[in-house]
């Protein structure tokens, strides 16, 4: 063994594994078994959750005052302006890849637009959502 | 080979910001960086007081009109950085918390014509490059290209 393959397998070994990158199915799964017994990830759910207007915040009503209907597309951000990269893993692979992201991003965007912080079954919902493209 | 490109890159980093005529050198910091970065440029730590970053980074939640909430243990490395190498001088504090209401900015900005703020590619003082081209990698007045596309000394030389 070299030491380039021995330092490889060290690293692999004490938990780096954490920041190999992860899959969205990963992310359903985790927050499906968070969910509870009993519950079954839906995409259908999943999309009336991301166009319902909660009415937390007049500037952002819904997800989709900033991510668009069409989460194959580019976004906006309704008071900055900044761009936002499609929400689809097939439109944009990095999406639902690392766990840190993930909830950083449900954490300011549920409470901004939902009110409180989203659910683990509306997280299994919403990605599901996102991995099936909108089609449900 | 190696060492050589190395040191290159450390030549070019180092040479990187300046503003009023001294050095505005950016401290590397990667946390700072990926957070600070992702929806505007990482602005220096100078540009505000640690007084101002502090207020800053307990407010993240309501910061300028968007959720920007961190971990706690990102919030407080960034903090600790940004505090480590704020400025230090009244010229950098803002009681907005806005950058661009520090006396440093109003004094560096006084000849910039207030149509140049509202232009369609300018639209926010926030916006460092649509005028100062490359500023994320650093800072230097011969990067300054207005609206239009017109250079900063040919704008002063409309004035003569």
């Amino acid at each position: 063994m070299t030491a380039k393959k021995v330092t490889l397998a060290l690293l692999l070994l004490t938990g780096s594994a954490q920041a190999l990158a992860e899959t969205p199915q990963d992310f359903v799964a985790k927050y499906t078994a968070e969910a509870g017994a009993g519950f079954k990830p839906s995409a259908a759910r999943g999309k009336s959750f991301f166009t319902k207007e909660f009415g937390a915040n007049k500037d952002m009503p819904s997800c989709s005052t900033c991510h668009t209907k069409d989460i194959n597309t580019k976004g906006k951000h309704a008071i900055t302006g900044k761009v936002i990269e499609p929400l689809s893993p097939a439109a944009n692979a990095e999406r639902f890849t690392t766990a840190k992201k993930v909830e950083k991003w449900f954490k300011r965007n549920c409470n901004e637009v939902v009110g409180r912080e989203c659910t683990p079954a509306e997280k299994a919902d919403f990605i599901q959502f996102a991995i099936e493209g909108g089609k449900a | 080979m190696k060492r050589f490109i190395a040191l290159l890159l450390l030549a070019f980093g180092m040479n990187a910001a300046y503003a009023e005529g001294h050095k505005m050198t950016v401290p590397p910091n990667a946390k700072w960086k990926e957070e600070c970065s992702s929806c505007h440029i990482a602005y220096p730590p100078k540009l505000l007081t640690a007084d101002n970053w502090e207020k800053m980074m307990g407010g993240l939640n309501k910061h300028f009109g968007a959720n920007a909430e961190l971990d706690a243990k990102d919030n407080k490395e960034i903090l600790d950085f940004l505090k480590k190498h704020a400025g230090d001088s009244t010229r950098y504090s803002s009681t907005s918390l806005r950058i661009s209401d520090t006396p440093w900015f109003k004094r560096e900005h006084r000849s910039v014509a207030a149509k140049e703020w509202v232009h369609p590619e300018v639209k926010s003082k926030s916006n460092c490059s649509a005028c100062h081209q490359n500023v994320a990698r650093g800072y230097s007045e011969h990067d300054v290209r207005m609206p239009g596309g017109k250079r900063w000394e040919e704008e002063e030389d409309d004035d003569d």
